[in-house]
């Protein structure tokens, strides 16, 4: 694999397009109308706690499941009927499956040899695809003699070496240990950039995913609930849950009012009034979302400032993380964090002191579940 | 022999810091009883195999007279060739039924396993005679093809009757061995080979039957030792020309004193290590258990209407063909008179009268010496296994080692042995010591006490040290530990254990036949073996068999039972733990 197929290769990436997929084991409903389109060479992630069908979904484009409604395009054409072996959609299991009666280098020549790829070719592009995973001095091992990280890149080896239209990872990480796996997740991002390749990536981390993939589709209970950028969805999630799946936040209860011509949103147990942004438009029942970082706590005397809410509060808690101090502040009946960067010799408030959080009012959610 | 591959993970504990007496004590009386009863035999056979006839010099002159006698020759090529169609023949049987069984969702594929599992619980020399009746030249099968179609196929004649009788009765090692291999194998390893391109049959090759190979090796190689090592279906069927059948006639015809059937022990004996050492060493390295994590094995899939029914065509022919024996036994022994004739002419029920009147000896017999070698090979295994495991008795390893080579020394050799052994040994009472009935226990014990072992050290391995230590932080002596915590926590084990040594040892004959002296003392497949010898005898021979495949199947049931209750209590408190 020299630098012009890369090129070529990137050339021709197919995009992967699911329209209306739904799926039920038995009685269980596990993919809801699921409905998403991945751009070619787009490195993507489906993200979601484990049960939510996001390896349903993989294992579906991959050919393993079968759905009742809906169909997988994979660069254009209609996959959903054809089986497994006709797909041409390389996967990368969880638990790498790697065959054991095989040494290194015929686990990766498999596929080739199946394709009914000569043989000289056969050894030249395994030997090619070794050295892109760096293994090529192991080719002659048998997998069982390998390391997690070894064996992690021989599966990688065996499914690019047959230069799929797509590459799908089904928690490809899960297996290693912490300090492998920010290695491995370079590495990753380094080889789909190189090969060009469509890529999607199946974890239940979301600091896997913020940290390499260009886009993510969070699920939960067979639902896509928002598609978009690491960034976007930790600043803009369109609901509760996708907020608290992706970073730590603090959420409100309460409801609209109106007061003195004014919308506001009282929040429950008498912790004040925020004003909501004109254009704003809170859905039926919301709740208040923001991220510790995203509030300040000052002295309960200082006047609030133009675009800016107050909240009093009273300090119940503190943990000094180092260079944050996590604050817990009781603001009526809810508790909620605020994080303070740590500056040399700064004390820490006292427990049970009265202070006051300071919210910008354009960086606050109003979140339906 | 991956079944009884030794497991010692847990290492030699770290539990008492120094021997004591009393396993000081225990592993010398084991370690005497295996010198007398196991090495002595053996030892006694080897060397008389290797000893001048005259002067006791050493030599190999008995080998040269072995090579040299052409009958001797001929059977050794006989029994290779027999054991070889014989597995070839049950890997026939057992593959669609372990391929299908495992890879489809179909119903009665658990009684399809259950019901495969069936022709084990008989003694195969009971089975060979009905098979006579229902396969042999005249029998219902080739009665009925002539009738219909003019034919006579030759099922039973020589050594094709060993061939079909031995297959249809030790293929369930191969089924067993290979659906657990076949189980145990991770459904990703087949995505992963399907994800790239490869399907069918072809897919079957590659990935799946490779690593399935450890279990049809390790079933395979056993049918080929038992095979090559039984003594009375081939005698049954009247077939002579076979090694074990000739080391027996050597012995009870010619003498003790005839060297040749010490040789053709030797060659047994060998050609059983040799087996069982081809099979670890094809093995080692490949523990292809590869399933994860709960992962299940291969994906299992709906049958196509069109596999469906070529699957349960298969099936049913499989399973007409190896529960054939039971059919015919239980025919024989409510059939006045069946010969030439596809079923029997009348039926009656006076074979088992006569069996309860005038053999009851023999059941009683059985039942006796069934039970004290099965309570022989629990004390004894259970002792080595807590020594092994729990102590730091060095030398329990050998122990250990030398109870689990009993495995490679066929039964009509330990037999032999006795024999020789024991013979001029006499009994106050001047009996001389080979022909006493506890002999033949002892015999049963040795020849069990592998697969008793293997049960008790299981057991004992799912003992956790901790409760040991729990117990003893509590006062409790080592003694009392073992009698109040540790016993009581493996009795499943040890009573599956128990039961399943009593059910093989009821129906061994190879070498039961060897020292059953008198009629009195004779066990159930003695006196099967001496009824079938003649015409007249079937019926009752048939109702003896009929009794025994009870007994067996009745022991079955109850250690797999005993066996999945242990489990679902052990697992239970192993919930509650969490």
């Amino acid at each position: 694999m020299n630098v012009h197929a890369h090129a070529a290769q990137r050339a021709q990436a197919a995009g992967i397009s699911i329209q209306g997929i739904d799926l039920s084991y038995g009685a269980t409903r596990v993919l809801k109308s699921v409905d998403l389109e991945i751009e070619p060479g787009e490195f993507f992630a489906f993200l979601g706690p484990s049960g939510c069908g996001k390896t349903t979904l993989l294992r579906l484009i991959a050919g393993f499941n079968v759905a009742q409604a809906g169909k997988v395009l994979v660069g254009g054409r209609d996959v959903s009927t054809l089986p497994p072996w006709k797909r041409d959609v390389g996967m990368v299991f969880q638990s790498y499956a790697l065959w054991p009666h095989m040494s290194v280098r015929r686990n990766v020549a498999f596929g080739l040899e199946e394709r009914g790829v000569r043989r000289a070719e056969v050894e030249r592009r395994v030997e090619a695809a070794l050295e892109l995973v760096g293994l090529g001095h192991l080719a002659d091992r048998k997998p069982s003699q390998l390391s997690g990280g070894q064996q992690q890149r021989v599966a990688l080896a065996r499914t690019v070496v047959v230069e799929p239209k797509v590459l799908l990872l089904d928690e490809p990480l899960s297996n290693l240990d912490a300090k492998l796996r920010v290695q491995m997740r370079r590495e990753l991002l380094d080889l789909q950039r190189k090969l060009g390749l469509t890529t999607i990536f199946v974890t239940h981390d979301q600091e896997e995913a913020n940290t390499i993939c260009d886009r993510i589709a969070v699920l939960n209970e067979g639902v896509v609930q928002q598609v978009g950028t690491p960034m976007e969805l930790y600043d803009r999630p369109v609901n509760l849950f996708v907020a608290g799946f992706l970073g730590t936040a603090n959420i409100l209860p309460g409801e609209l009012k109106s007061s003195g011509g004014e919308r506001v949103f009282a929040i429950a147990g008498g912790g004040g009034e925020v004003p909501l942004p004109r254009r704003e438009l809170p859905p039926m029942g919301a709740k208040l979302m923001f991220r510790p970082q995203n509030a300040a706590i000052v002295p309960a005397s200082a006047p609030a400032t133009a675009g800016r809410t107050r909240l009093m509060g009273r300090v119940s808690h503190c943990e000094f993380l180092g260079g944050t101090v996590r604050y817990v502040v009781k603001i009526g009946a809810a508790e909620m964090l605020i994080d303070v960067a740590h500056q040399a010799g700064e004390p820490l408030l006292d427990h049970g002191r009265d202070v006051a959080v300071d919210l910008a009012v354009d960086k606050l959610c109003y979140l339906a579940s | 022999m991956t079944a009884f591959s030794t497991a010692y993970s847990s290492g030699a504990a770290s539990a008492s810091s120094r021997v004591r007496p009393g396993q000081t004590a225990a592993l010398l009386l084991i370690a005497a009883f295996l010198v007398l009863f196991l090495v002595a035999p053996v030892a006694a056979v080897v060397v008389a195999a290797f000893r001048d006839k005259a002067t006791g010099a050493f030599t190999l002159i008995n080998f040269l007279d072995f090579l040299r006698t052409d009958l001797l020759v001929r059977s050794f090529w006989n029994s290779v060739s027999v054991s070889a169609m014989s597995v070839v023949l049950a890997s026939v049987f057992a593959l669609p039924l372990a391929y299908y069984t495992t890879r489809f969702e179909f119903r009665g594929a658990a009684i399809v396993q259950t019901l495969g599992v069936i022709p084990l619980i008989m003694p195969p020399f009971a089975g060979a005679v009905a098979m006579q009746l229902l396969f042999g030249r005249n029998g219902t099968v080739n009665l009925l093809l002539g009738e219909w179609f003019g034919i006579n196929i030759p099922f039973m004649e020589g050594l094709n009757g060993v061939i079909f009788v031995q297959s249809v009765h030790y293929f369930p090692f191969i089924l067993i061995n290979l659906s657990a291999s076949l189980r145990n194998i991770d459904r990703a390893m087949e995505e992963a080979a399907q994800n790239l391109g490869s399907s069918g049959l072809r897919l079957f090759r590659r990935i799946v039957f490779p690593l399935a190979m450890p279990g049809f090796v390790a079933g395979a190689s056993l049918v080929f030792i038992k095979v090559f090592d039984d003594l009375a279906t081939p005698l049954l069927l009247n077939v002579k020309d076979m090694l074990a059948p000739q080391a027996y006639l050597r012995i009870t015809s010619i003498g003790i004193s005839d060297p040749m059937g010490y040789v053709i022990s030797v060659v047994l004996i060998a050609f059983s290590l040799v087996a069982m050492w081809l099979s670890t060493f094809a093995m080692r390295g490949k523990d292809y258990a590869t399933t994860q994590r709960g992962g299940g094995g291969l994906a299992k899939r709906r049958m196509r209407r069109r596999d469906a029914v070529v699957a349960y065509a298969v099936i049913a022919l499989v399973l007409l063909l190896v529960l054939a024996p039971h059919a015919g036994l239980a025919l024989m022994s409510f059939a006045t008179i069946w010969s030439y004739s596809p079923l029997p002419d009348a039926y009656t029920l006076k074979h088992y009268v006569a069996v309860f009147s005038d053999s009851g000896r023999y059941i009683w017999n059985t039942l006796l010496y069934a039970s004290l070698a099965a309570g022989i090979d629990i004390a004894v295994g259970t002792a080595i296994a807590y020594l092994v495991l729990r102590t730091r008795v060095k030398a329990a390893r050998w122990l250990d080692y030398t109870a689990m080579a009993a495995l490679a020394v066929p039964g009509v050799v330990l037999g032999i042995g006795y024999l020789r052994t024991y013979y001029g040994v006499t009994l106050p009472n001047g009996q001389a010591l080979a022909t006493f009935w506890f002999v033949i226990v002892l015999a049963l014990a040795v020849r069990r006490l592998p697969y008793a072992l293997r049960a008790c050290t299981a057991a004992l391995q799912q003992v956790s040290q901790s409760l040991e230590e729990a117990a003893e932080n509590l006062g409790a002596t080592k003694m009392r530990t073992i009698r109040r915590v540790v016993l009581p926590l493996m009795t499943g084990g040890l009573v599956a254990g128990f039961v399943t040594s009593f059910a093989t040892a009821a129906v061994e004959l190879s070498a039961t036949i060897m020292l059953v002296q008198s009629n009195a003392d004779a066990p159930l497949a003695y006196g099967l073996y001496v009824f079938m010898q003649s015409p007249a005898g079937r019926g009752a021979g048939a109702a003896l068999g009929v009794i025994a495949v009870l007994i067996v199947g009745v022991c079955t049931y109850l250690s797999h039972h005993i066996a999945e209750r242990d489990r679902a209590a052990k697992s239970e408190t192993g919930a509650r733990r969490q």
